[in-house]
């Protein structure tokens, strides 16, 4: 991942829609130096051959899935029509009924899996990149033993999450042992502030490793110089964390911290299970749509996924407007570069994985 | 390197730097036992009897087998569980992967109009909440006869699986260097056969590795499974373990369903660690230097 970067001005010299001649059989490597790479004739068509299929499964499985959900939720639910007093076979057009009632009628159930989202989302994610950071700081510094802290941080990422809600609601069972360690006796599982807890933890235990090994991934890529020189300068250990690793791994580490939040935006197995659907406490928006949809009220559950998505669209901008979130991890294309002022380093690698 | 570092080591191996060692090595001991004591609870609790489950000790005693041969009850339909996870996730792999390393070649190789735009959609798609996307699917699906099939459950799996392989595989078709495939095609071969016979060889470990973290993200998929199944011979593991039935409709069942869960799990655990071992072995290593 130290390779070098395109500089800013590649961009502009690069021939990007080259006429196509002969797609698939390049008459020489062209080669230029000073990061032009890669540019062949017959990029473009070829590029369209190999892109195309993946853009069209994604159309079909996300794109045309989302437009039939919009559509869906301006209808209502079958049955008994107020006006004419028949039962009707087809969903009635409602408008944006669906949304309306989400700010009425049926706001309080909306708005408590709103803020039980939101909630679970910040509290997890913050105490992940907590742990996660403290994890990795541990892991760099032992030299021993550094293949097994790596395979046992990745098997709480290995287990699935449903069989982990299972594996907490079995810890956290009114006779289990997370109350024989504690010495009380907590109905974890039932409503109440304890239940959110429950998934919190369970949670963390979950993801928190993962953050840290990415975070790790990141540490490892500064050199031990730019330390040894604050030491000289007199840096404590705690100035050296705050003013040299943390601004270094931070593009690794809003990478993983993006991708835990839309992660968490999203989270439904783990509360689903450890504590259970229709829960006051724990129910988040993916569990409500979930649950609108399987009681055939197609209607309202698509409102609440289209609210859902455009929640996390918009969490998903803010972090790469705002905290500037390299995302795609190309480098620099000239806007991007300009934007920032100067080339970030590429995010740590298997960032991948944290959506899995 | 490595002697230098050794040497600063044992000069400042003073009292103050023996202390820090220790320190490190209980941070070690701690990151462990987070990371591994609730999957030992879950292996102690299914090694128990039905009658000691509640026990607290740490190690199973006596220890049994009972709740492994309740899980392969034929009445719990476990295996045939199994066997739906393996179809579902194994043909999402293929499927994913299959798309994905095309792709993903483009993406790292070439050069092409709206190329880091349509990267960025193929990304953003792995972010998307699933369930903005079952929901209308479960209606479509409802229509069309599609409810308790595996198409039900690896079509919307697409959705995340594919921008998951695309994403990785970049990843790594971006570290290999270009020099090989240049190469190859100052030698004479088309970019095809460069791509055939120069790239997928020498990415053959990160399509692998790529390979199974898409099985393991397909393999724990439980939104997808949940609502486009209702029977239960059809259902995948995870979702199958969660309606495990006890005795009483109050009465759950923790010692079997501990056992599914160590039986989905430790697969997973074994490929994690030779995935690991992938990513060590590195991707070109000598290849170009």
């Amino acid at each position: 991942m130290v390779d070098a970067k395109t500089p800013p001005d590649a961009a502009a010299v690069r021939p990007s829609g080259a006429a196509p001649r002969r797609a698939g059989r390049p008459a020489a490597p062209v080669r230029f130096r000073g990061g032009q790479k890669r540019a062949t004739a017959g990029s473009g068509r070829m590029a369209a051959l190999l892109v195309s299929p993946t853009l069209l499964v994604l159309t079909v499985v996300v794109l045309y899935p989302t437009i039939m959900a919009l559509r869906e939720s301006l209808y209502g639910a079958k049955g008994l029509d107020p006006e004419t007093g028949f039962i009707s076979d087809t969903e009635p057009f409602v408008g944006l009924q669906n949304y309306v009632d989400i700010f009425g009628e049926a706001g309080d159930r909306f708005w408590n899996a709103f803020w039980n989202t939101t909630f679970f989302t910040v509290v997890t994610v913050g105490l992940e990149t907590v742990i996660g950071v403290a994890m990795a700081l541990i892991m760099h510094k032992a030299f021993q033993g550094r293949a097994l802290v790596r395979a046992s941080i990745l098997i709480p990422w290995a287990v699935p999450t449903a069989i982990s809600g299972l594996l907490w609601r079995w810890i956290f069972n009114s006779d289990g042992i997370a109350n024989a360690l504690i010495g009380q006796q907590v109905l974890w599982t039932t409503e109440g502030f304890h239940a959110k807890i429950a998934v919190i933890i369970a949670e963390v235990w979950k993801t928190a490793p993962f953050i840290g090994l990415l975070v790790l991934a990141g540490l490892q890529v500064i050199g031990k110089e730019v330390y040894e020189a604050a030491r000289m300068d007199g840096a404590s250990p705690v100035r050296q964390f705050w003013h040299i690793t943390l601004p270094l791994v931070k593009p690794a580490l809003l990478v993983a911290v993006l991708f835990r939040c839309l992660d968490a935006l999203r989270m439904f197995d783990l509360p689903y299970l450890l504590v259970g659907a229709q829960k006051n406490s724990v129910e988040t928006l993916s569990m409500l749509a979930q649950n609108e949809a399987s009681n055939v009220r197609f209607g309202p559950a698509a409102a609440y996924a289209v609210i859902l998505f455009l929640y996390v669209f918009l969490i998903a901008l803010g972090f790469v407007r705002l905290l500037g979130a390299d995302v795609v991890g190309d480098g620099g294309t000239a806007r991007k570069a300009k934007r920032k002022g100067r080339l970030r380093r590429a995010p740590a690698p298997g960032r991948a994985e944290v959506s899995a | 390197m490595t002697t230098t570092a050794n040497t600063t080591t044992k000069t400042t191996m003073t009292t103050p730097a023996k202390w820090r060692t220790w320190l490190v090595y209980a941070g070690v001991a701690l990151v462990v036992a987070y990371c591994l004591a609730p999957f030992y609870w879950m292996l102690v609790s299914s090694l128990r009897r039905t009658s000691d489950i509640f026990d607290t000790t740490l190690l199973p005693s006596p220890v049994s087998f009972d709740n492994y041969r309740a899980v392969f009850d034929p009445s719990q339909g476990f295996g045939r569980a199994l066997l739906n996870s393996l179809i579902v996730s194994g043909i999402t792999t293929v499927l994913a992967l299959l798309l994905a390393t095309f792709t993903a070649y483009a993406m790292a190789r070439l050069e092409f109009r709206f190329k880091r735009l349509i990267l960025t959609l193929i990304i953003a798609t792995s972010m998307f909440p699933v369930v903005s996307i079952v929901v209308p699917l479960l209606k479509l699906f409802t229509d069309i006869g599609w409810i308790n099939t595996y198409q039900a459950m690896i079509v919307p799996s697409m959705s995340f699986a594919l921008p998951l392989a695309v994403w990785n595989l970049t990843t790594f078709f971006r570290q290999m260097p270009d020099e090989l495939e240049q190469a190859a095609m100052i030698d004479g071969c088309t970019r095809g056969q460069a791509f055939r016979k120069i790239i997928v060889p020498l990415a053959a470990p990160g399509i692998f590795t790529t390979a199974i973290i898409t099985f393991i993200a397909a393999w724990n998929e439980f939104l997808i499974a949940l609502s486009m199944t209702n029977r239960p011979s059809i259902q995948t593991a995870p979702v199958a373990i969660s309606k495990f039935a006890g005795a009483t409709q109050f009465d759950v069942p923790f010692g079997s369903q501990m056992a599914a869960g160590v039986l989905v799990t430790i697969p997973l655990v074994i490929m994690v660690l030779l995935f690991q071992r992938r990513i060590v072995a590195g991707l070109t290593a000598g290849a170009a230097k």
